[in-house]
């Protein structure tokens, strides 16, 4: 009771609260409308289109710089002659030597962009697009935006990223408006690619290595280099705030390392501002979308060659539907950090030694990081599929094709009504709608006999309880990442339904457990907790399925299918925890490393679901949210990290973990198991790495 | 309140009787007033001369009460459309300058038909009834010291020449608050009566030196309810005394630097510091505020010219006992009134350092092909220390500014010259006319060294490409900086307004800082509603072994604006925030006044503005220095 006072304060302030958010969250209404693309390539000769005339204008007028001399001023720059020299002291190697390594580093690294493989790209793309996607569409007025954002300011290029598609695809777009083509920071792997790692590199991809957490000298080379183009408005910067693709489709947390670098030279002084651009690429269907869900079972990320690229042109058989390229307002570094971070705090100490960002700083670019990626959020497209979608995970075992219907019609309001972004045709019967949804990912959900159900690709032979499983995630996984791409839309107000369903006394205090346990999941703006309260609160007022008398949060009477569709909506991630939680408490063994953490849960669950049959949560068998889970519970000190001689070690806190995992359940039960029945060798993960081994048979494509 | 009025009155008659047998004590060494002021000035020179001094008790007999410098000399378009200065005192006096009205109509889409004319003369309704100390007028009376309570002479002191002062005495506008009397002492003891009587009263003195602060140093706090004396040291003159063994002269505080500069050169000497105010402020006020010459780099700052100083307080005088040029004893004490700005009592004579007239002097320009060129250049002639006498940096918009005062061209011989010098620097050598800057230079020594240190600087210069551009270029850069305040005038007279600031900066910063603050300008301007673009131009002006000073000028058209001023200040506001983010000083010789007073603590750390307020406390409890600067 007392607990609530808190929440009741926050009622309070609701009703003033309620106006900011609203007018927070109104100018995403207002979006900017969509041109194809593809429409002139399919009308016009491609041959000329990548050949054309191709003069982009750069931050102020300034002219290119040849890959040669921007090597030269980094190598020449006094940050790196600084780290060089401290390097050299520290390892007694002469400076020279240590140069000739910052060299060769830079080498490995740098980018050439040559207008000629701009040109092949811009050809050859043109092909690939048109094959596989009905329409590339792009915001024109983002476009514009862009434009003006590139000739006054430092621009960095902060597009979300589902697709190995993505930079290519940005590439494409940039060269097609004219604008200034931008460098990319790719991830190593690409070079193990060898002819299309150069063209890559040739088309303006420089390359980073995966983790170089002590490399002092590969930082200095790597940032400085970052840096120079930067301050220099050679080129707009691109990269991925998220570090990797997306394997679940929502968003990921983001990486700070080079939104660190690229922030700096601001505060430093050295450049007027630095504008962020964030940019949404949503695909209908992602070309990687079954290897995804295989790779979240364990199967591992089948290394980038290309081979491996050649193969995969049978993709292009198929039907990938339409792509939107949505270029987000530019948002100025200056502005933001208007009041919250001291400039001047850098004066007294030289600009070219290298420094650990500043606590005030360090917290700065973690919300900007938060910030941007929430934006790109907001602009996603989202199909109606991804609104049936997630109504069929709530219905596993399928569902009358009218009740599907009639659901997504009713959820599409409701979306709509909290400013989803739905790319839902205009004038098509809603019948029409779905039933071409359907037809497009026909691979995941098909319809017999009037019920729509998900499709489980069933190898030939006898299959194993386990493989009968895996089969099973994959098809969920699979779904799952349509049902993904709309949960940033309901979120908030899901959390505040789980928070009312189990706990009405206490709204507040299991919002905020909530939103702290899922931060991992989820992108949740750290210290907006009670911002996401209100919000949640005003769109579930506004969609009348709460009220909100006096002091209290109570459901309405036509609130019970909202409330309850949200509930249904979070219960894989709540249960999922649960099966987590439940491993340390009754499984885990002592010792227990961080590398056996994974496939452990995995196996634990497997056996959960083959020997209990009734469990739905196949979820948790992505590594995704096993990962979060384990994150989430170290943040609340539930389970701690010990170094032990190489090997990192969990201890785990059960007392704590099992009070988590008590407020988890409240209402939900998981049946014990019998210890006996385990046996290791039935376990999903040899079924897995049996599959790694043989290499993905077709059957588990379709 | 009953028993609080006894015990100020007993406090009074107390105070009284002291005075009475202080003055029956010291009659015998002082005399009567009468006599004090004539031995002042027997002390002064020795001979009973009288005032020498460019600066009348009357200011605005020879100067504009709302403008800058003398009423004879002005910038104005005559009616064939030309700007002519007129006048007789400077070396453009009398001339056209047939380019000027075009830059101006260009650089700000002013037009001269579109005239902001100034109020022409001081309506006395707008000025507040003195409100005098009746007590300390008596007394004050008595010691014979001139003062004046009339309207004109209080109302020139009761501003210096920054942007809103002048723009508000332009406008007539109703003032909230000046000094309720002027006085003007003759001499260090007339100062020591006056300090005392205002103790004795408890009456607000505010120094008046030049008059030159661009800082609000001058503006009377309008909070201030007790009567504000302005303390006008202008007729304190004298050069007292000159020792050329020691090569040091011992001068009155309120010698203006045009008249310390000519009496030097009279007996063969000069004293090398030359602030671009020299022609109006006074020595006093470069004490008092941490004024830096032009010429620094030969003969120093202000702080490395002084060996003595003696200033009177409340609480007494405060001087050394000798004259040693560098001693020990503890923190010195110069350094609490050096940049005090009026805030602990007033500086009455120096002794300072002088200087044989050089031999030879000679003016010189380098064009370079961009600013970043132009300060890699002036940082390797400060790490060479082999920095002429002045070096400035003026930017692409400053170069241009100072060719639209290029005089009319008399032969066509010249302007073939020029023509074919253009000619060579855009064409042959390919420099971008909207990019180039020139650095102005000024040597001085014996003829030989000059030449000398001329080459060496200009080989420097060639390595960072830059082009030796002629004497007459050089010259053209320093006259500039002398009529730049005639020419705010003119700008006023056509709807610009102007001002400019000043900071310092490290090397690693100058580049950095420039661009930046320009560019906040121009966005400031833009989002405040400011129609027209507005003209943001700087320069390097001194050098130092770690750094520089850098000097803005800014300026827009204001029409279409409701309250040009509040913008203007807004703007500045923020240009000096981003001056400070990018690691520019508060000031490098301008100070601190009431304008920046803001960011003190910020500067100098809580500890540090404490030291300050006890040095306050112990030397002025009663705050009779209550200008309120600094702190």
């Amino acid at each position: 009771r007392e607990l609530s006072s808190e929440s009741n304060i926050h009622i309070y302030c609701l009703n003033i609260l309620v106006f900011v958010t609203l007018q927070q969250r109104d100018p995403m209404l207002k979006r900017d409308g969509f041109e194809d693309i593809l429409e002139e390539r399919r009308n016009s000769s491609d041959l000329k289109y990548a050949l054309r005339c191709y003069a982009p204008v750069l931050y102020k007028g300034v002219t290119p710089c040849k890959a040669n001399m921007l090597k030269n001023i980094v190598l020449q720059s006094d940050q790196l002659r600084y780290v060089i020299n401290q390097v050299s002291q520290e390892s007694g190697e002469a400076p020279d030597i240590i140069q000739e390594e910052a060299s060769v580093i830079l080498e490995e690294m740098a980018h050439r962009l040559q207008i000629s493989t701009v040109r092949f790209f811009a050809f050859a793309l043109s092909k690939a697009f048109k094959t596989l996607f009905q329409h590339v569409c792009v915001n024109e007025e983002g476009i514009q935006r862009l434009q003006q954002a590139i000739q006054e300011h430092p621009v960095v290029l902060l597009p979300s990223h589902r697709s190995y598609m993505d930079f290519l695809l940005m590439s494409y777009i940039l060269y097609t408006y004219d604008l200034a083509l931008p460098v990319i920071a790719a991830g190593m792997d690409f070079m193990g690619m060898k002819f299309v790692g150069e063209m890559l590199r040739m088309s303006g991809a420089f390359f980073i290595r995966r983790s170089f957490g002590g490399d002092k000298l590969y930082w200095a080379v790597f940032s400085e280099y970052v840096k120079t183009m930067l301050r220099n408005g050679f080129a707009p910067i691109e990269f991925f705030l998220e570090g990797t693709r997306s394997r679940t489709c929502k968003s990921l947390t983001p990486k700070l390392g080079l939104l660190n670098i690229v922030i700096e030279p601001f505060f430093k002084g050295e450049v007027f501002d630095v504008n962020l651009v964030p940019i949404s690429i949503s695909y209908e269907r992602i070309l990687e979308e079954s290897l995804y869900a295989r790779e979240l079972l364990g199967v591992p990320k089948p290394k980038e060659s290309t081979s491996g690229l050649l193969k995969a042109r049978r993709i292009l058989s198929e039907d990938y539907g339409s792509i939107h390229v949505y270029f987000g307002q530019p948002v100025s570094v200056r502005s933001l950090a208007q009041g919250k971070v001291n400039r001047s705090t850098y004066n007294l100490f030289p600009r070219h030694i290298p420094r650990k960002p500043m606590e005030e700083t360090q917290s700065f670019v973690n919300d900007t990081a938060y910030r941007i990626v929430r934006l790109q959020e907001d602009n996603m497209v989202l199909k109606p599929w991804v609104l049936m979608a997630s109504l069929l995970l709530q219905n596993l075992e399928g569902m009358e094709l009218s009740v599907l219907t009639e659901q997504t019609v009713w959820l599409r309001g409701l979306a709509l009504s909290y400013a989803a972004f739905l790319d839902w045709p205009d004038h098509a019967p809603t019948a029409k709608v779905v039933s071409s949804s359907l037809a497009l990912h026909r691979g995941l959900a098909c319809v017999s006999g009037g019920r729509v159900s998900l499709v489980v690709g069933e190898p030939l032979g006898p299959v194993t309880p386990e493989e009968a499983l895996f089969n099973r995630a994959v098809s969920v996984l699979s779904c799952a990442s349509y049902r993904n791409q709309v949960l940033h839309v309901f979120l908030r107000p899901a959390m505040l339904a789980v928070a009312m369903l189990h706990l009405s006394d206490e709204v507040y205090n299991c919002f905020s457990f909530l939103w702290d346990m899922f931060s991992n999941d989820f992108i949740l703006c750290p210290g907006d907790t009670v911002q996401d309260f209100e919000e949640a609160c005003y769109l579930l007022v506004k969609t009348g399925a709460v009220q909100m008398p006096q002091q209290d949060i109570v459901m309405t009477d036509i609130g019970q299918p909202t409330l309850s569709f949200f509930n249904g909506l979070l219960e894989p991630f709540l249960q999922g925890y649960q099966v987590v939680c439940r491993y340390l408490c009754e499984e885990a063994s002592e010792g227990l490393t961080e590398k056996q953490y994974i496939p452990a849960v995995r196996s634990f669950h497997s056996v959960l679901c083959v020997f209990t049959g009734n469990l739905r949560c196949y979820e948790v068998l992505s590594s995704d949210m096993q990962k979060n889970a384990l994150a989430a519970l170290l943040r609340m000190d539930a389970v701690r990290k010990v170094k032990v001689a190489d090997q990192v070690t969990l201890i785990v806190n059960k007392m704590a973990v099992n009070s988590i995992d008590d407020i988890l359940g409240k209402n939900r039960m998981i049946s014990h198991i019998n210890q006996t029945q385990i046996s290791p060798s039935l376990s999903l993960v040899a079924v897995a790495e049996d599959l790694c081994r043989d290499g993905l048979t077709p059957s588990y494509i379709r | 309140m009953a028993s609080n009025n006894n015990s100020s009155d007993r406090q009074r008659i107390a105070q009284q009787r002291l005075s009475r047998i202080a003055a029956h004590l010291h009659k015998h060494e002082d005399g009567n007033s009468g006599i004090i002021a004539k031995e002042c000035k027997i002390d002064a020179t020795g001979s009973p001369e009288e005032n020498k001094g460019t600066v009348p008790r009357k200011r605005q007999e020879i100067m504009k009460w709302n403008g800058w410098g003398y009423s004879d000399s002005k910038f104005l378009f005559n009616k064939k459309g030309q700007a002519e200065f007129t006048g007789k005192r400077y070396r453009l006096s009398g001339m056209t300058l047939p380019r000027l009205q075009d830059w101006f109509e260009n650089t700000f889409g002013a037009s001269v038909k579109h005239k902001s004319p100034a109020t022409p003369v001081l309506n006395a309704s707008v000025v507040p009834p003195p409100r005098l100390n009746e007590a300390f007028v008596e007394n004050l009376k008595a010691t014979g010291i001139p003062f004046s309570n009339e309207a004109e002479d209080r109302v020139f002191r009761a501003h210096g020449h920054c942007l809103h002062e002048i723009f508000a005495l332009r406008e007539g506008k109703k003032f909230e608050r000046v000094p309720d009397m002027v006085v003007w002492p003759n001499c260090h003891k007339d100062v020591v009566k006056i300090v005392e009587l205002a103790c004795k009263h408890n009456v607000c003195l505010i120094p008046y030196g030049g008059g030159t602060s661009v800082t609000s140093a001058l503006e009377c706090p309008p909070e201030e309810t007790r009567c504000i004396v302005s303390l006008d040291t202008s007729q304190m003159n004298r050069i007292l005394w000159l020792d050329e063994n020691n090569l040091v002269a011992h001068v009155e505080a309120g010698i203006i630097g045009q008249d310390l500069e000519r009496l030097l050169n009279e007996s063969g000497y000069c004293s090398g510091h030359e602030p671009d105010s020299m022609e109006f402020s006074s020595l006093g006020g470069w004490v008092a505020t941490r004024a830096s010459g032009m010429k620094k780099n030969v003969y120093g700052n202000i702080e490395d010219l002084v060996i003595h100083i003696k200033a009177v307080t409340p609480r007494g005088v405060i001087e050394k006992s000798c004259q040693g040029p560098r001693t020990s004893t503890g923190p010195d004490i110069h350094h609490f009134i050096l940049g005090s700005e009026g805030t602990l009592g007033v500086v009455t004579e120096v002794t300072m350092k002088i200087r044989p007239i050089p031999e030879y002097q000679k003016y010189g320009s380098v064009v370079f092909p961009n600013f970043e060129a132009g300060v890699a250049c002036l940082r390797e002639v400060a790490k060479q220390r082999c920095a002429p006498a002045s070096i400035r940096l003026m930017d692409n918009k400053q170069f241009h500014f100072g060719h639209a005062l290029k005089p009319q061209v008399s032969s066509i011989f010249t302007h073939f010259v020029e023509g074919l010098k253009k000619f060579y620097i855009t064409k042959l050598k390919g420099f971008d006319p909207h990019q180039l800057v020139v650095a102005t230079l000024l040597f001085e020594g014996d003829r030989e060294r000059v030449l000398q240190h001329e080459k060496q600087v200009y080989d420097i210069a060639a390595t960072f490409g830059g082009l030796a551009a002629g004497e007459d270029n050089g010259q053209r850069g320093y006259i500039l900086t002398f009529v730049i305040a005639y020419l705010r005038d003119l700008g006023m007279d056509y709807c610009v307004v102007a001002e400019s600031f000043e900071t310092s900066v490290p090397w690693d910063r100058v580049l950095d800082l420039c661009q930046n603050v320009k560019e906040r300008i121009i966005r400031e301007c833009k989002e405040r509603g400011v129609q027209f673009q507005p003209l943001t131009s700087c320069r390097v002006t001194q050098t130092y072994d770690s750094g520089a000073c850098i000097y803005f000028y800014f300026a827009f058209n204001y029409r279409g604006l409701a309250d040009p001023v509040h913008t203007y200040e807004q703007v500045e506001h923020a240009a000096r925030e981003e001056i400070l983010a990018n690691g520019g000083s508060l000031s490098h010789h301008h100070g601190v006044g009431k304008l920046r007073k803001e960011w003190m603590k910020d500067s100098i750390s809580n500890v540090g503005v404490g030291m300050l307020k006890s040095v306050k406390e112990y030397v002025d409890p009663e705050n009779i220095f209550g200008n309120r600067n600094l702190l």
